[in-house]
């Protein structure tokens, strides 16, 4: 279980924007996070992988009550939550091929042997040839690179993956396709997904359930199970 | 327009560079060869740049001169840059209370005219040439450490550090793997625009008797022992040092421009379509 419970966290110098949100996500299943620009979903998204520490609340993860945040998370806790970002451009850094984009979790985990075969492999399932991998971020489309990022994400298999608005700089055909890797990745896994988007079309076809996040004050995603009416956020 | 800067600076920097290295190992001339007969001599075909009061070469001088000067440029400039980026990447990497604690340090420093600082540490020192070092390379840190810790800041949060979190690199992967290349660029860009401000510093520690000793030829001190046959109107054994001070320095200053030019956003963000 992915548990976010009483989560508000915000930036320094600023009302927060997240209060007292819960959310659950199952093993397995596929969480749609919705809501109005400035609402929080990315800032829930970026506590959910352990990028942000929040005020307060609980974040538990497969049993585990995480502590520390970003570098003071436990690398084993961490590595379980692989997330891919909205831009790509930023996403990766611009000085390494597209293979070593991919390759470098494997790399910084001590699991630099398995290179050879786990790279052709990542980058088949999300769609990118061997001639891409050659390649530097500013030599490729956001699409590409949205793939290699997808690729980095599921290396090292994790049990989780937090998807942050990862389509809606990218055109249908390509979201299309990196839906479709991410869903034969959990298909063969089992791992759980947040969805975050303001999509919704895109959320109902894709996720288990919809939640959706109020603007500003009082938003608590929905408790584990249903998603609330919008109407009761929106006061 | 920067082509003919990029030329023209280059050249002339390359020319400084030869006549330095070349000169004193080629040429058995003694630059310490005294000869009061033909001392303050105007410029002549034998004396290019005239003769100084103990009847000195001032060209010879002056080559000399620069020989220290570039050295103390160039090695002040590398320690600055060392110590300051280290600084830099510390405060901006680990944020927090050692982020403050070495921030209130650099405006501690900054807080002293760095020339009352660099005279405190030659001080010191017996007058020679590793003071002067010690002494521009211990004031000239702060900047570098300022632009140090603001790029390390804004890197910090971008995604692909933070995908590199979630991926299990530790701190010292992200450091090396994607900090440090990316702020190498600047880091370098300041520590060339450092050299021509070390090599002022060290020709006005010279210049108040502080720096070189003073048969040692360094221009600061050519300037200082000038400065008493100017006012009888002999104008070369001041004149002379002061252009090779500043026509070299804006040449490393010209290179430095261009590369600062290569590397601006602007520029930057052309390459990323």
């Amino acid at each position: 279980m992915l548990e976010l419970a009483h989560l508000t966290a915000g930036y320094p110098g600023r009302p927060p924007v997240l209060r007292d949100a819960c959310l659950t996500i199952a093993p397995g299943e596929a969480v749609g996070l919705q809501g109005p620009s400035g609402c929080g979903k990315s800032t829930l998204a970026r506590v959910a992988a352990l990028l942000h520490r929040p005020d307060h609340g609980t974040v538990t993860v497969d049993g585990h009550r995480v502590h520390g945040w970003r570098h003071r998370a436990p690398r084993s806790l961490r590595t379980r939550i692989g997330v891919v970002f909205q831009q790509p451009r930023q996403s990766a850094d611009p000085r390494l091929t597209l293979a070593d984009v991919i390759a470098e979790p494997l790399r910084a985990n001590g699991r630099r042997a398995e290179v050879p075969d786990r790279l052709p492999e990542l980058s088949r399932s999300v769609g990118l040839t061997d001639e891409l991998l050659t390649r530097r971020p500013h030599e490729v489309s956001d699409g590409q690179l949205q793939r290699a990022c997808l690729a980095r994400a599921l290396a090292l298999e994790p049990r989780w993956l937090v998807c942050d608005e990862m389509t809606s700089m990218l055109d249908a055909s390509t979201t299309a396709a990196l839906v479709g890797a991410v869903e034969s990745y959990r298909t063969r896994t089992g791992a759980g997904l947040l969805a975050v988007s303001h999509d919704d079309e895109l959320l109902t076809r894709w996720c288990d359930r919809t939640v959706t996040l109020a603007a500003g004050a009082a938003g608590s995603a929905g408790a584990a199970g249903s998603a609330k009416d919008l109407d009761t956020w929106t006061s | 327009m920067a082509r003919a800067r990029l030329w023209t600076s280059a050249t002339i920097l390359l020319a400084v560079v030869l006549a330095v290295l070349v000169v004193p190992p080629l040429t058995d001339l003694d630059q310490q060869l005294v000869a009061f007969s033909d001392k303050l001599r105007p410029p002549t075909p034998s004396h290019p740049f005239g003769t100084d009061d103990a009847g000195r070469d001032v060209l010879l001088r002056c080559v000399y001169g620069l020989r220290v000067s570039l050295l103390v440029g160039v090695v002040a400039a590398l320690v600055a840059t060392v110590v300051g980026s280290t600084v830099g990447a510390l405060a901006g990497a680990l944020g927090g209370w050692p982020d403050r604690l070495l921030m209130r340090l650099v405006d501690a420093f900054a807080s002293v005219p760095h020339l009352l600082l660099g005279i405190f540490v030659v001080a010191m020192f017996r007058p020679g040439l590793w003071p002067v070092i010690a002494s521009v390379g211990l004031t000239h840190w702060l900047s570098t450490a300022r632009l140090v810790r603001a790029e390390v800041l804004s890197l910090r949060e971008r995604p692909y550090v933070e995908a590199a979190i979630s991926g299990g690199s530790t701190r010292w992967r992200i450091a090396v793997r994607h900090l440090v290349p990316a702020v190498l660029p600047r880091a370098g860009l300041a520590a060339v625009l450092m050299v021509p401000h070390a090599i002022w510093h060290e020709s006005a520690l010279s210049f108040l008797g502080l720096g070189m000793p003073g048969h040692q030829a360094s221009l600061g001190t050519m300037i200082h022992a000038g400065r008493g046959s100017l006012l009888a109107g002999d104008w070369w054994p001041t004149l002379f040092p002061g252009l090779f001070i500043i026509v070299p320095t804006l040449a490393i200053a010209g290179l430095a421009g261009v590369w600062r030019e290569r590397i601006s956003p602007r520029r930057r963000s052309e390459l990323m379509l």
